[in-house]
This record gives C-alpha cells, structure tokens and sequence, in this order.
C-alpha cells in the first residue's frame, strides 16, 4: 500500500499546485483516458518561448491528478524547447512508484495532454519513441 | 431428485472445485470479486480442456478417422447440453467467440439484410458498449435511427415512454441484466410489448445467463446472445441462439470452411444452420470447456447456485449501503443479481480498486464498458464487486475492511 501511495503522491492530491484554468490561455490543450474516463485540461501561457503560467483542471484518480499537479511544478518558468524533452522517466521518476500498464497511463495523461497542445504530438509519451 | 440434490449442495466444497481461489496475491488469500467481467473455472472444465488437447485434438465434421470423429461428437454434445440446460434446441445455437460476436452477427447478418435507411433500432441506456456499437456502426453504414429506452435514477428501465419509443420500430435490444447495476429487467413484459409493435427483439444474456436460471424461450426474444467465460466456461467461446426459420432467412455473415454445402468457382450453396454461421477451424476445445461448465452448472443445482449468490449479493448491498461515504447505484437487491456498484466519496474508483488489490480484493474500476450509463446516472466511474457462488461472507468482510482502508489513508 505505502508504496502505490507515498505521502508526496497524497499530498498532490490533497492539494494540488497550480490547480484551475487561465484566463485567455496562449495553448489549452484537453484529452482524456477512455479506460477509466479521467479526464484533463491544461492551460498554458507562453511569453517569448518560455511558460509564464500553467494551470491544469479535471478529474481523476490519485495518481493522474497527481502526475499532473507535478508536472505543472516542471513547467513554469521554463522553456518551450526544454520541455520537449520531459520523458515518462521524468514522470516515472517523480511519481517514484512501481505501476503497471493500465495506471501507467493514469501517470502519463498530463504528459500526453502537455505534448499534444504545445507540439502537436499524439499518442502516449513513450509508446512509439 | 431435485430436493435430495439441494441437501447435498455445499458453497464450501463448491469453492473447493476452483483451483485458483486456493491461491495468494501479495501474501494474502485471493478475494476474487469481479465475477462480471470473468468468472473463475473449475477443475471440470480444465480438465475435460486439457482431455481434449491430450487425447482427442482433431479437426471436426471432416476427418473420418477416430479421433476427428470423437471431437466431433464431443463438440455438438457440448451444443446440446449448453443449448438444453438454455430451454432451447440445438439446431438453434450458434456458437460465437463471445457475446459480442453475437451481437455483431445479428447486427451483419439480419441487420445489413433487413435494415434501410430511416428504420427504426431501439436501445436502452443501460447497454453495454456490445450491444451499443455494432448498431452505431450500422447507422453509419445505413442510416437507421437509433432509439433509447431511458434509466430511471433508481436504475431501471424507464418504460413510461415505451410504445411511443416501439413505434414503427425493427428491433429491441436490451440487456437482461445490467452489467453496472445488476438489475434483472422484465425481458418476457417487454419482448411481449415489441413484438406487439412489430419489432424483433434481441436479449444480450452475458450477465443473466451465469446467474439466473432460466429459459430463453421464456424470455420470449428472437435472439438471446450469450459468453461462455463468465458462466464458469472458457475465454473464446459463447453463442447466439435465435429460432430457427429465423436463422435459415438470413444470410451468412462470415465465408469460409464449414458454412458451406457446395463450393464452385461459380458461386456456393450454403450449410443448413447453425453451421452456416460457424466459418472455419471453431473453438473445439472452448466449446468443449463450455459444455462441461453447463454441466458443473447443472450438477451443482442452478437453483442453489442462484440462492448462494443472492445471500452474498444481499450481505454485500446491505454493508456497503451502510457505510458512510458510500452510494451504491442501482435498484434494492431484490430486482438485482450478481453484483453491487459503488462509488466513495472523495475517493476515486480507481484508487478504491487499487487500495483493495494491496489486500488481494479484486474490483473492477472504471465505467465497465457502459459510459453512457454511468453519464445518464450523473457518476464519471464506478467501482463494482461482483460474485458467483464460489464467494464466501468474509470476501465481503474483507471488501469493507479494504474500503476502511481506503478512508483512512485519503482521509475522508
């Protein structure tokens, strides 16, 4: 038990960062996982390559929401560029629990959604790399 | 005869029978609750699997040696014992890969050959996505109107509308039992009501046929469409059983070996049914394991099977529905078989399930292939514990134990 919910894990999940949405957003980006019906919106503001401000809303298990409120802490103040190369590792590494195939994508939906919206990139982070 | 076999019936030595309930999961004894999706397999039916494979595998209706001719008698037996213990006859059962396939025969076969443009399908809300796409597909390829009998909140059937809804209609298809919610729904009542309007109907039995014991020809339904894996039987295996001129009036929906009587380059003639709709190589063996499922069903008295089951279904929907946080969805457990959903609140279903796994409990979390159920109920997931008559009490006991778990470590 106590290593599928590690007090980080919860404690992203009580209280998630960078929770809500922006006003007149640069990119918004939703998707949503058909197996368990999570689903995920992220809002991006983007000044001269960088993220000024990242916000995420939705609904979903522990661990998707999460990942999410994570990655958000990545995003801000960096650059576009840099984010491309935010691999599942990075996710994986943060999350730093062991999950199998059907939760892994509960763990990647806030990559997905960041991929797809800033690059255009479809498909599950680390499924055709 | 029947009273001396219920005398004999014991849940406990029943359980026995299943070799992997005997087994552990993170060091604790497996609580299998999720019956629904797949029930678990006795002894019988590996070992009359693992008979064939050893001692009769041949290939059926060709072969006039020995052993193609035992694999052939093994397999229609099987037919008729799956089709007898049904209320139906043997000419009547077409075995599938599963119930899905089923649908998707009729949805092909009759469907494509009955169903022009504007014609009338009607739907319930509580289907699942088996007897959902395979029509939305045929309204993309025809364009039929599809039309919905509403659920109430309560989880029934909302049949206040139903003539309007029957109206010109085709086709009824409607699940006996809901796979989200258990409730048993008046089949017999409602088939007797569309074929008053002129519809066929179709009864999608995945989850009335491991559970309930009863006819189909009771039901009063054209077509009843039936898995094998959840009734005790194999993965691969399951059926659809329609009356008979019905059958003979449509067309094949797969080519191939053993769907024909003649083959020239000029054209076929087809096999008479049900072999018409069993092209190529069929899952002997899956049949041969269904068969030996019906008769473990059989010897262990469906009727008991169906009381054991209730027992656990009412001790499950009475404690679950007493726990603080908890809604369960669906009707009182008298209108229900099978199984209890639930969602918890502050706690998503997938957590729910994968707090009760570190306990060895087994739910299934998620929509279970009936999204636009859980939309019509205002819910995004569901968690779901769903049992057979292997199940004892303190799987129950354990399942609450896990959700106090649950609570306290999401402090809710």
């Amino acid at each position: 038990m106590e290593d599928l919910y590690r007090e980080h894990i919860l404690d992203h999940y009580k209280n998630p960062r960078n929770q809500g949405t922006l006003e007149n957003p640069d990119i918004t980006f939703q998707d949503s996982n058909p197996l368990c019906g999570d689903e995920l919106r992220m809002d991006f503001k983007v000044k001269d390559g960088v993220v000024e401000d990242v916000r995420f809303s939705g609904k979903g298990c522990s661990i998707s929401m999460a990942a999410a409120s994570m990655l958000t802490e990545h995003i801000k103040g960096r650059s576009v560029e840099e984010l491309k190369k935010l691999t599942r590792e990075d996710i994986l590494e943060d999350l730093g629990i062991e999950l199998g195939p059907v939760r892994l994508k509960c763990a990647l939906l806030a990559l997905k959604v960041l991929k797809a919206g800033v690059y255009g990139i479809q498909g599950w982070p680390g499924e055709d790399e | 005869m029947k009273l001396a076999q219920a005398s004999k019936f014991s849940a406990a030595r029943l359980r026995e029978e299943f070799p992997i309930l005997a087994r552990t999961v993170h060091g604790k004894p497996l609580v299998y609750l999720d019956s629904a999706a797949t029930s678990q397999k006795p002894r019988a039916v590996l070992e009359a699997m693992q008979d064939y494979y050893q001692r009769t595998n041949a290939n059926i209706h060709r072969g006039v040696y020995q052993i193609s001719e035992d694999a052939t008698t093994l397999y229609e037996q099987a037919r008729k014992r799956i089709a007898a213990s049904l209320g139906a006859s043997p000419r009547e059962l077409v075995f599938t890969g599963n119930a899905t396939a089923a649908v998707n025969l009729v949805a092909y076969s009759w469907g494509r050959s009955r169903l022009k443009q504007g014609d009338v399908v009607v739907l319930t809300e509580m289907e699942h996505h088996a007897n959902l796409v395979p029509w939305h597909i045929l309204r993309d390829e025809r364009g039929i109107e599809i039309r919905y009998i509403p659920v109430t909140p309560e989880g029934r059937l909302d049949l206040s509308n139903l003539d309007a809804l029957l109206s010109g209609a085709k086709l009824l298809g409607l699940t006996h039992v809901s796979n989200v919610l258990g409730t048993v729904n008046p089949v017999a009542e409602i088939a007797a009501r569309a074929h008053a309007a002129g519809a066929l109907v179709l009864v999608d039995g995945a989850q009335s046929a491991p559970h309930l014991h009863f006819s189909v020809a009771d039901l009063g339904c054209d077509f009843f469409v039936l898995t094998g894996h959840k009734m005790f039987g194999p993965t691969g295996i399951g059926g659809l059983i329609a009356r008979r001129e019905l059958l003979d009036s449509m067309p094949p929906f797969m080519g191939g070996g053993d769907m024909i009587r003649e083959v020239k380059l000029s054209g076929s003639r087809w096999n008479s049914v049900p072999h018409k709709f069993e092209a190529g190589t069929p899952p002997i063996a899956e049949a041969i394991g269904l068969g030996a499922a019906v008769d473990f069903m059989e010897s262990a008295g469906r009727d008991n099977l169906e009381e054991t089951e209730r027992a656990l279904v009412n001790e499950a929907h009475e404690r679950l529905s007493q726990e603080p946080g908890v809604r369960v969805l669906g009707p009182p457990s008298t209108e229900r078989v099978c199984l209890v959903s639930f969602v918890m609140e502050g706690i998503h279903p997938h957590d729910v399930a994968a707090v009760l796994d570190r306990d060895a409990v087994c739910v299934r979390a998620g929509h279970h292939c009936a999204q636009p159920l859980h939309e019509a109920l205002g819910v995004d997931a569901s968690a779901r514990a769903s049992f057979h008559a292997y199940n004892q009490p303190s799987d129950i006991d354990a399942l609450i134990a896990g959700l106090h778990r649950a609570r306290a470590l999401f402090g809710v």
